[in-house]
């Protein structure tokens, strides 16, 4: 059984952003926001033909800055936000903005790839999420699951709720969280749980992770710290709501029950660097992709915390002949934790992974020399968790 | 014819050819010529009729033979016959003769008795009379005596009772005792059985009390309970009786066992198990042996009065034995174990005797079993106090934790740990010292010195070591590293230590000491060794960690912290890059101290200059340059790409090798990357750029001698300095000649 070879695109700028666009569930897409301080940035449309291995990309100038993160809304497939850097006077300043790509973006986009003479298209900027006030935005949270009204913005040591109104041209603060204590305190990372009917908040900040609840803006629990240095990136279960996983700079993955803060529920150690992004995949809680700046993305099995704790029943007979006696003996027993697959296409450090919203199979990892790689998850565990 | 004669014949001579011709039932066939029923017509007839001519020709031939033979035997047997009956003949007349004359003498014998018969008769009669008279005088006489006896009986019972002359009492008594029995009836005797009763029971009361007194000595009250005996006493309350009292004695004993284990065992020994002792002897005597000699035998008063015994032995040497673990148990002192063990051999051979005095009794063996609880029990002491003292010395280790001092630190502590096991495996040597009882037991010869010493002791002390020191690792990793890093490399080297020679050294001096046969699987040397490596490994690899990480933590602050996009153009390194190049020197000089060099790539001549020049300046302009035509981003990302396409790709948290060079190589290459990572999330300026410059060509200067491949620096820094050009808003770099200046006069 043949596993699909991983493709490759490359951007011609750095990069870091990436997300896949949520609203959208038949096209494979990503998002992926460039990082250049000499050139216009640009967001590319990256565009997964599954059936014959081809990637098709459109490209949309964004103009204000350099991306440092980007984020889809759940439900307007053209509507966006970035966290960009902005340099005026010799000051850089980090902003957010919600953005909606032009509606013809597919039109034009057929042509060769490498036609750079074409000119792009520009973004249009719908509302920025002007937060001058509160410090320079770390990223920005759409609601999950919801009617792409609501998003959070993390700017320095505030968790801002906003709403969008006008068919999003209008954005207001509804209400805002502050983390106070001794030192310039920091968000470097958030997540918007998608359970407690979206009340609930995760945030990082250097070695901790905090929850919040949304309705009150209080903080409702704090993992004092989680990782022996800097928290990256935190992501929760889609399908357990008190699980929660992060990642950081002590090359850990630690998986955590947030009823019960003393202890991770499980660590993983297999990144040689720092851990930049974890990802629960969204409909097979067991799978979790970790990036990190060995330059190295792991998928890992964690049948254990997941929701399908036995996995499903293997049906043998669907397995490949010649592995029939093996796989059954393993389809009756628990599976174990393990290491699935480990990939190193990439040649810098990747710093972010995203799982498509249309095929729970495929994702995709950027790093940043601009390299995207779309992988899939191997056939033969596919169809383990499948049958 | 001739047949009838031949079985006349055999009648005679009692011949029975029925012996093996009655089995078969006699052939009733007339042509049978051997049979009884033979006849001779219709066997001729038959022969006649069935036969030729020669046939019958030869039947008759072969017949004439038989018959001559036949007639030849007989004759031969007549012969002999006559002989016989001739000198038979002459035998029997001679006896006629003798018996005759016998017959004659046989009369005159008795004629003779009949006098003397009569002679006899005659005397007997004329002194019956006074033979009569004589006998009933005598027989008056005796009777009298032993009436005199009984009368005077209650009298001399008085006197032997006042006397105290018990045993007296008693035998005259039981002489009396049948005949008062039996005259009961009349008055007169009567009374004296009752007056002697009366007395005796007083006696019996005396005795019992006499008994029952704590202070008589044990051959007192042994001829007391014999006394008792014989007065028909119940045999079963005398053995209650008896073992009550000696209980009480004994426990009394016990009460006062109290202070150091060698008197204790000793008082135990000598007061206790000696009285015990005695106790059985006496009672054996009294109750087993002498009763089997008696009538008491056949009413299974042996068997009664031995599980007795055992009851009461057991019961008391259960208190015993109870007393001493309890005191075992205090002896928690692990100071002189030549005291416990003397106590014990002690305790054990005083054992022996009891088993002598009373076979199949399970005395011995719970003592033995004791003893081998308490060897463990030690030898478990003996481990704590090793942990702890291991855990004491890391405590003085950790206070008196200086850089220059490492290796005395080192080799004191190595050193004073294997004092202390030697001096633990001295002590415990002592249990199985020849002079020692219990120490040929097979339990102290095998599985005392296989599992107990080699296996609980030292496998155990050494495992220890290995799994504090991992728990140094873990312990730190995540609470902030509370461990000094100097005392994980110490650790680190300590557990190598123990790996290359100790572990072996200690086992096969343990195995020396006590000739340890292998009955049971026992830890190997190259597990134990691996441990130790597996320990040393985690240890060095997490001090690499731990001295990266605060080098990290200086670099990343110094980067965080900066506005670089509004910095002065820079004039010095900064202050942070020298103070990282002093703390990986001082880190060096501490992993020299206990580490070996190890192997690096041979250095080029110049190697502090020239690398980094090469790559900082010129390629990184053309780097830039390139970056200003229309087409640049692909071709920097291509550059760079192939650039990484020829390099090996570097695992930052790695596993290190036991040397110098490679523990130095770690360090600096998490510091780096953390430097490379910190610089890609900052914007800046022309002079941020140009000072990133000077502290990547001063920590190149600088960094290359430690390391095994001073490409590795050289391709962080230059990919720091590659960041930072493409995180610049105006990338000028500084002149190579520039930044050497800055370098060289910082």
């Amino acid at each position: 059984m043949e596993d699909d070879a991983p493709v490759i695109y490359g951007l011609e700028f750095q990069a870091r952003a990436l997300t896949a666009q949520t609203a959208e569930t038949d096209a494979i897409r990503f998002l992926v926001g460039t990082q250049s301080l000499k050139f216009d940035n640009q967001i590319h449309i990256i565009d997964f033909d599954d059936e014959n291995n081809i990637i098709n990309k459109n490209v949309l100038l964004h103009q204000a800055g350099e991306i440092w993160h980007i984020g889809a809304s759940p439900a307007d497939k053209a509507v966006l936000t970035t966290c960009y850097n902005k340099t005026s006077d010799s000051r850089v300043v980090s902003c957010a903005a919600v953005w909606r790509m032009p509606s013809d973006w597919e039109t034009g986009s057929h042509e060769s790839p490498d036609d750079s003479a074409h000119n792009p298209q520009t973004l249009e900027l719908l509302c920025h999420l002007d937060n001058s006030a509160h410090g320079n935005a770390a990223c920005v949270l759409w609601e999950p699951m919801g009617d792409g009204k609501r998003v959070i913005s993390l700017a320095d040591n505030h968790a801002l709720l906003w709403d969008l109104q006008e068919s999003s041209t209008q954005a207001t603060v509804s209400s805002t969280a502050t983390l106070e204590g001794k030192g310039q305190l920091k968000f470097t990372s958030g997540k918007w749980s998608p359970h407690h009917n979206c009340s609930q908040l995760a945030t990082a900040n250097d070695t901790a992770i905090r929850g919040w609840d949304l309705r009150t803006m209080s903080q409702i629990y704090c993992i004092e710290n989680a990782h022996g240095q800097l928290v990256r990136d935190l992501d929760f279960n889609p399908n357990r709501q008190y699980y929660l996983a992060s990642c950081g700079d002590d090359c850990k993955v630690k998986f955590w029950d947030v009823r019960n803060v003393q202890e991770p529920v499980k660590t993983l150690e297999e990144h040689s660097h720092w851990v930049w992004s974890v990802r629960y995949n969204h409909s097979h809680d067991q799978l979790v992709l970790t990036a990190s700046s060995d330059s190295r993305l792991i998928l890992s099995n964690m049948v254990s915390i997941s929701s399908e704790p036995f996995g499903h029943l293997v049906d043998d007979e669907e397995l490949s002949e010649g592995e029939d006696n093996h796989q059954e003996d393993k389809g009756k027993e628990p599976l174990t934790d393990s290491v699935v697959s480990t990939y190193e296409e990439h040649e810098d450090s990747v710093y972010a992974a995203e799982w498509s919203s249309a095929d729970p199979w495929l994702f995709a990892s950027l790093s940043y020399d601009g390299r995207l790689v779309i992988n899939r998850v191997p056939r033969a565990l596919k169809y383990r968790i499948l049958l | 014819m001739k047949r009838r004669v031949h079985g006349m014949l055999k009648l005679y001579y009692g011949l029975n050819e029925e012996g093996k011709a009655a089995d078969q039932p006699e052939s009733l066939d007339p042509c049978d010529i051997n049979g009884p029923h033979f006849d001779p017509e219709v066997y001729l007839n038959k022969l006649r009729r069935e036969c030729s001519l020669g046939e019958l020709m030869d039947q008759e031939s072969c017949m004439v033979k038989q018959i001559r033979s036949l007639d030849s035997d007989m004759q031969t047997l007549v012969y002999e016959n006559y002989n016989k009956f001739i000198s038979a003949t002459d035998t029997i007349r001679k006896m006629k003769n003798d018996f005759k004359k016998m017959e004659d003498e046989m009369d005159c014998l008795s004629a003779n008795m009949a006098a003397i018969t009569e002679f006899s008769a005659c005397i007997s009669g004329t002194l019956q009379d006074q033979h009569t008279q004589i006998t009933k005088l005598s027989g008056v006489h005796t009777l009298l005596r032993k009436l005199q006896f009984l009368f005077e009986l209650p009298a001399r019972l008085n006197k032997c009772l006042e006397l105290q002359a018990y045993a007296q009492a008693v035998s005259s008594h039981r002489r009396a005792r049948c005949v008062l029995q039996q005259y009961s009836h009349l008055p007169s005797f009567k009374g004296i059985q009752d007056d002697c009763h009366a007395i005796m029971d007083k006696l019996a009361q005396e005795l019992r009390q006499k008994f029952r007194d704590g202070g008589s000595s044990a051959k007192d009250l042994s001829e007391c309970v014999e006394l008792l005996l014989q007065l028909d006493e119940p045999a079963e309350e005398l053995c209650d009786k008896f073992l009550s009292h000696a209980r009480s004695r004994l426990e009394m004993d016990l009460q006062g066992l109290e202070t150091d284990i060698l008197e204790f065992i000793d008082r135990g020994c000598n007061e206790f198990v000696s009285s015990l002792c005695l106790v059985i002897t006496s009672y054996q005597e009294l109750f087993i042996n002498h009763a089997q000699t008696g009538e008491l035998a056949s009413k299974n008063i042996p068997q009664m009065a031995n599980g007795k015994l055992h009851a009461f032995v057991d019961d008391l040497a259960a208190r015993y034995f109870s007393l001493v673990e309890r005191r075992m148990q205090e002896e928690k002192g692990v100071g002189d174990n030549s005291l416990l063990v003397r106590a014990l051999d002690r305790f054990h051979r005083r054992l022996q005797a009891v088993a002598k005095l009373l076979p199949g009794s399970s005395v011995p063996n719970q003592g033995t079993e004791i003893v081998i609880r308490a060897a463990t029990e030690r030898v478990k002491q003996y481990l704590a106090a090793l942990q702890s003292f291991y855990m004491d010395s890391l405590t003085d280790v950790r206070q008196a934790l200086a850089a220059p001092r490492l290796p005395e630190l080192l080799s004191s502590l190595s050193a004073s740990i294997l004092n202390q096991i030697k001096s633990v495996l001295a002590s415990v040597h002592l249990f199985t010292a020849k002079d020692i009882t219990f120490s040929n037991k097979p339990y102290f010869k095998g599985e005392f010195c296989s599992q107990g010493v080699r296996e609980s002791l030292v496998v155990s002390f050494i495992k220890f070591v290995c799994q504090s020191s991992r728990q140094f690792c873990e312990s730190a990793g995540d609470k902030g590293g509370s461990t000094p890093p100097a005392l994980l490399l110490l650790l680190s080297r300590l557990c190598l230590d123990y790996e290359t020679s100790t572990i072996s050294y200690i086992l096969t001096l343990t195995d020396e000491q006590f000739l340890v046969q292998h009955h049971s699987p026992v830890t190997a040397v190259t597990t134990l060794c691996a441990e130790a490596r597996e320990a040393a490994q985690k240890l060095l690899n997490h001090y690499v960690k731990v001295q990266g990480l605060i080098i990290s933590q200086m670099l990343r602050k110094s980067v965080e912290t900066r506005d670089w996009v509004n910095t002065i153009e820079p004039r010095n390194v900064r202050a942070v890059m020298k103070r990282v190049v002093e703390d990986t020197t001082s880190i060096d000089v501490q992993v020299g101290l206990l580490y070996e060099e190890g192997v690096r790539k041979a250095h080029s001549s110049d190697s502090s200059k020239r690398t980094f020049s090469v790559y900082s300046s010129s390629r990184q302009q053309a780097r830039y340059a390139a970056s200003y035509t229309p087409s640049a981003p692909m071709d920097t990302n291509l550059l760079s790409n192939i650039h990484k396409l020829f390099s090996e790709r570097i695992d930052i948290f790695s596993s290190v090798e036991f040397n110098k060079v490679s523990v130095m190589t770690g360090i600096i290459k998490i510091s780096l990357k953390t430097f490379l990572e910190c610089v890609r999330l900052r914007t800046f300026g022309r002079y941020g750029l140009q000072q990133i410059q000077v502290d990547c060509h001063y920590l190149q200067m600088y960094l290359w001698r430690f390391v095994s491949d001073e490409n590795l620096v050289h391709f962080l820094l230059d990919e720091i300095v590659g960041s930072t050009a493409h995180r610049c808003l105006d990338p000028a770099p500084m002149e190579q000649s520039v930044i050497e200046v800055i370098c060289e006069r910082g």
